[in-house]
């Protein structure tokens, strides 16, 4: 079962709701982090890190946002960077938040 | 396709991994027959008559099963006309049940209010309309008489079904050129995408570059329109040689061929590139041992397409960084050396170059399905007859997505 999204229209990335990768993104690992197609837009995007790949996986399962980049191992001086990175996939409909499970 | 970047930073520039390769393309273009019902004067593959060595039915499923292995998120299917398959739409299933989306060019001659409806209601199927004139008069001269009511037809379906967000692809010519707006108002009103595409000496193409490709003073008139619209217009990132011109256009500004993207051929031939389909630009085929991924990983002509690139020529250009020698294809078929100029280097030296050639005569294609009747450039049977006949032939269609917006926070 895909995981129930909450709004239809992009948002704003808040680290402090539950978040998941959008049910019709496909992630493909590479070298320098993943590509991430998302079907309903066709937009492809480049995520350049791999525990920034960690994280976006990550997200389904834990309660927020920020627990997924924790759970990933993002080092807390690096947190607003990923945050910003999230917030551009966040923009484009690539992850979007959930429903608390 | 439009690309963001999300990342925190940190892995260099992404044109350099991509000038490496990957494990798999970004974006592959499928040319699933040579049979067409068109003969546009510049079709890149030559198209027109059915190879008997094209692969069948199960052995596409194969190539599909590859791709999904690889996890190739969409091919870019075109032809010849592909919907002429009378397996067209079972492949079309059968790619999208196994994750892999699809995207085909049509010259829209069979694009019914079924088929159309049928394309609405996929997410995983994209369609795009190929059109080289925004007026029938510009369009039928370079893609046959009727097929520019064919191709309107095919657009007032796909609206009609609530299809949103299909492409207008559009090859640029000297004789289109002064119509860009006007066909962004025409994929406006239809709620489509426009795409443009730079015209390419290959296939027939070689035959009509000299008189069709943009003027100098033309190409300029490309550039500013194509900055002052940006990322509401696709190239296929197929115009970077035009950021010798001063300012990057959105995409990768780079050549992908063997890198991100390559091309299958109806019979299983792999080229580095759409615009490349002669044995210098040939790395195997996929019905080898190995199959596709063999070829890809590691194929002679891959691989070395995927080290370091001599400037040659241009090493002493300023520009180089920018346009990076601009387009392999464009240079073999008009004869001039690959480490040189592109020909239509937007500093004149390819100019320079071409009057430079003294008779040498360009390679041609290897393969030529052209009908019998060579291609008469504007000769189609009536508009009405295109519904059952059909023919279209897709242009080029290189990757239609810009394989990326470049660098941003981290390059």
């Amino acid at each position: 079962m895909p995981p129930r999204v909450v709004p239809a229209h992009p948002v704003a990335f808040d680290g402090s709701v539950p978040w998941t990768l959008h049910p019709q993104v496909s992630l493909r690992p590479e070298a320098f982090g993943a590509l991430a197609y998302h079907f309903g837009t066709r937009r492809l995007s480049f995520l350049k890190s791999r525990t920034l790949l960690a994280v976006v996986e990550s997200l389904a399962d834990q309660p927020t946002g920020h627990e997924a980049c924790r759970v990933a191992g993002v080092p807390s001086d690096e947190l607003g960077r990923y945050e910003q990175a999230l917030n551009t996939l966040a923009e484009s409909g690539m992850i979007c938040p959930r429903e608390a499970s | 396709m439009t690309t963001t970047d999300a990342a925190p930073a940190v892995v260099g520039r992404l044109v350099d991994r991509f000038e490496q390769g990957l494990d798999a393309p970004i974006c592959l273009t499928w040319e699933l027959t040579y049979a067409c019902n068109l003969a546009c004067v510049h079709c890149l593959s030559s198209s027109g008559r059915r190879d008997p060595g094209e692969l069948s039915t199960d052995e596409c499923k194969a190539v599909i099963d590859e791709f999904e292995r690889m996890q190739i998120f969409y091919v870019n299917i075109g032809g010849g006309e592909p919907t002429i398959r009378g397996d067209f739409w079972e492949l079309v299933e059968y790619a999208t049940d196994h994750h892999v989306g699809v995207k085909f060019s049509t010259n829209g001659s069979r694009i019914t209010d079924e088929v159309a409806a049928r394309l609405a209601a996929s997410d995983y199927v994209d369609v795009q309309i190929s059109l080289d004139g925004a007026t029938a008069d510009v369009n039928d001269a370079i893609r046959g008489a009727g097929s520019y009511g064919t191709a309107v037809r095919a657009m007032d379906r796909l609206a009609r079904a609530g299809f949103e967000g299909f492409k207008l692809s559009v090859v640029v010519t000297r004789h289109n050129v002064g119509q860009l707006d006007d066909f962004k108002a025409l994929s406006d009103r239809y709620g489509a995408q426009l795409r443009l595409t730079r015209l390419r000496p290959s296939g027939r193409g070689a035959d009509v570059w000299d008189e069709l490709h943009p003027t100098a003073d033309q190409q300029h008139q490309l550039y500013r329109w194509l900055l002052a619209h940006g990322e509401d217009v696709l190239t296929g990132d197929s115009f970077f040689h035009l950021a010798g011109y001063g300012e990057s256009l959105p995409g990768l500004n780079l050549c992908g061929a063997g890198r991100v993207v390559c091309l299958v051929d109806p019979v299983g031939d792999v080229y580095a590139c759409p615009f490349a389909i002669h044995e210098e630009f040939l790395a195997g085929n996929v019905r080898s041992p190995g199959g596709f991924t063999e070829v890809w990983r590691h194929s002679d002509l891959f691989t070395e397409l995927r080290q370091p690139q001599s400037a040659g020529a241009c090493g002493s250009c300023g520009h180089y960084d920018a346009c990076r020698g601009g387009c392999m294809a464009a240079k073999f078929f008009t004869g001039l050396p690959l480490d040189g100029p592109d020909p239509e280097c937007v500093l004149g030296h390819g100019e320079h170059a071409l009057a430079g050639r003294q008779g040498t005569v360009p390679p041609k294609p290897a393969l030529d399905h052209s009908k019998p009747a060579r291609p008469v450039p504007v000769a189609m049977g009536p508009a009405h007859r295109a519904a059952v006949t059909t023919p279209s032939r897709p242009p080029d269609r290189p990757c239609d997505e810009s394989p990326l917006a470049a660098s941003g926070l981290g390059a």
